[in-house]
């Protein structure tokens, strides 16, 4: 009779508590943004590099001005404008026999590229140029290689290349993720990254 | 008809804040899960250029960081406004890039050291002077793979180019 039950806990002060937590970790954290262009740097050759001879056609040359002007193939061009024009000449596949290229729709100027194997991109840049607009040009180009090789996967395996490597990212287990990384080297080979920095030094 | 018109009357009752606690410690854990804890004090200035043809990185244990830029405004005092380099929580010359590459290195598990890659974090303001110093340096240790880490955005609407 005399046993009353417990009086309730007030649990007003409960949200005060969990918002003082809450931001705790808004201020200590971050949400990471870990996304970014990804390179294979050359290794540095000991001996002397003997001269690879590249014909004049193959070359596509990229130079960042030390006033930060962008001129390609001697000519001064609009950044906009640098992914075609850098797709242009990948894809031009001007080349005939054994360097042909099957899969490529471009113009097949005869100045322009053989084949993408062939075809290098040179980019040259000033020490005094930024690293912003760097990236800026290193963007476009990428965006020129994306878009050949999604095009070429769609038609080799049907589905684009950028979703090919989010697959690899999600594959079950290791059969599904090796089979998914060949077909990424097959793309790969088909439009070889061929970018050739060329650093300042070098260039004064 | 007294009776009926003092029921009228009455107050609207409280609301209940008793699920606030739920709804708080369901965006609390959202955040506990979603971020990670900042575990290098930042000290220099980091604007990343912008870019789309982007690629992301999986593994946060395989990321070695190596940050460049002017310091920061509480730094400039002492270390003036052109672009530094920071590894882990102090500046650093371009001379300490290859010793921290192989103390990096040997931190990791054996098993991966050959997946290990650079996270390049450099503010976009930075000359490709020093730039190019970090690679050559990057280059001398071996460490090939490299990620010049980006904020999503389109580049040719900012650039002066």
């Amino acid at each position: 009779m005399s046993r009353r039950s417990a009086p309730e806990i007030n649990a007003g002060s409960m949200a005060d508590i969990a918002f003082l937590l809450l931001i705790f970790f808004l201020v200590t954290t971050t949400i990471e943004s870990d996304k970014g262009i990804t390179r294979r740097l050359p290794p540095i050759d000991e001996q002397e590099p003997e001269d690879v001879v590249v014909k004049e056609r193959n070359v596509f040359e990229v130079v960042i001005s030390r006033n930060g002007d962008l001129l390609v193939e001697d000519k001064p061009m609009e950044l906009k404008d640098l992914r075609e024009a850098a797709l242009n000449f990948i894809d031009n596949g001007g080349g005939t026999g054994s360097a042909a290229c099957p899969y490529c729709q471009g113009a097949e100027d005869p100045k322009s590229s053989e084949n993408p194997q062939k075809a290098v991109i040179s980019l040259e840049y000033a020490r005094q140029t930024k690293y912003g607009d760097f990236i800026a040009v290193q963007n476009e180009l990428m965006g020129a290689f994306n878009q050949l090789r999604d095009r070429v996967s769609l038609s080799e395996f049907g589905v684009p290349f950028s979703k090919l490597q989010e697959d690899m990212d999600k594959a079950a287990n290791d059969i599904e993720k090796d089979e998914i990384a060949q077909k990424i080297t097959r793309i790969r080979e088909f439009y070889p990254l061929n970018i050739m920095e060329t650093k300042p030094e070098q260039v004064n | 008809m007294a009776k009926f018109s003092k029921k009228k009357g009455g107050e609207l009752p409280p609301i209940s804040t008793a699920s606030l606690p739920d709804i708080v410690f369901m965006l609390l854990f959202f955040f506990m899960v979603a971020t990670t804890m900042r575990e290098t004090n930042v000290m220099v200035k980091q604007d990343l250029p912008k870019a789309d043809q982007v690629e992301k990185l999986e593994n946060k244990n395989l990321v070695m960081y190596i940050y460049a830029g002017p310091p920061s405004p509480n730094y400039q005092q002492q270390f003036g406004t052109s672009g530094r380099i920071q590894l882990n929580d102090k500046f650093a010359r371009v001379e300490d890039i290859q010793s921290f590459i192989l103390a990096e290195r040997e931190s990791k598990n054996p098993g991966i050291r050959s997946k290990l890659i650079t996270g390049l974090k450099i503010d976009e303001e930075t000359n490709m002077s020093l730039v190019s110093d970090i690679t050559d340096e990057l280059r001398k240790v071996e460490a090939y793979r490299i990620n010049y880490t980006t904020r999503q955005g389109d580049p040719t609407a900012e650039s002066g180019l």
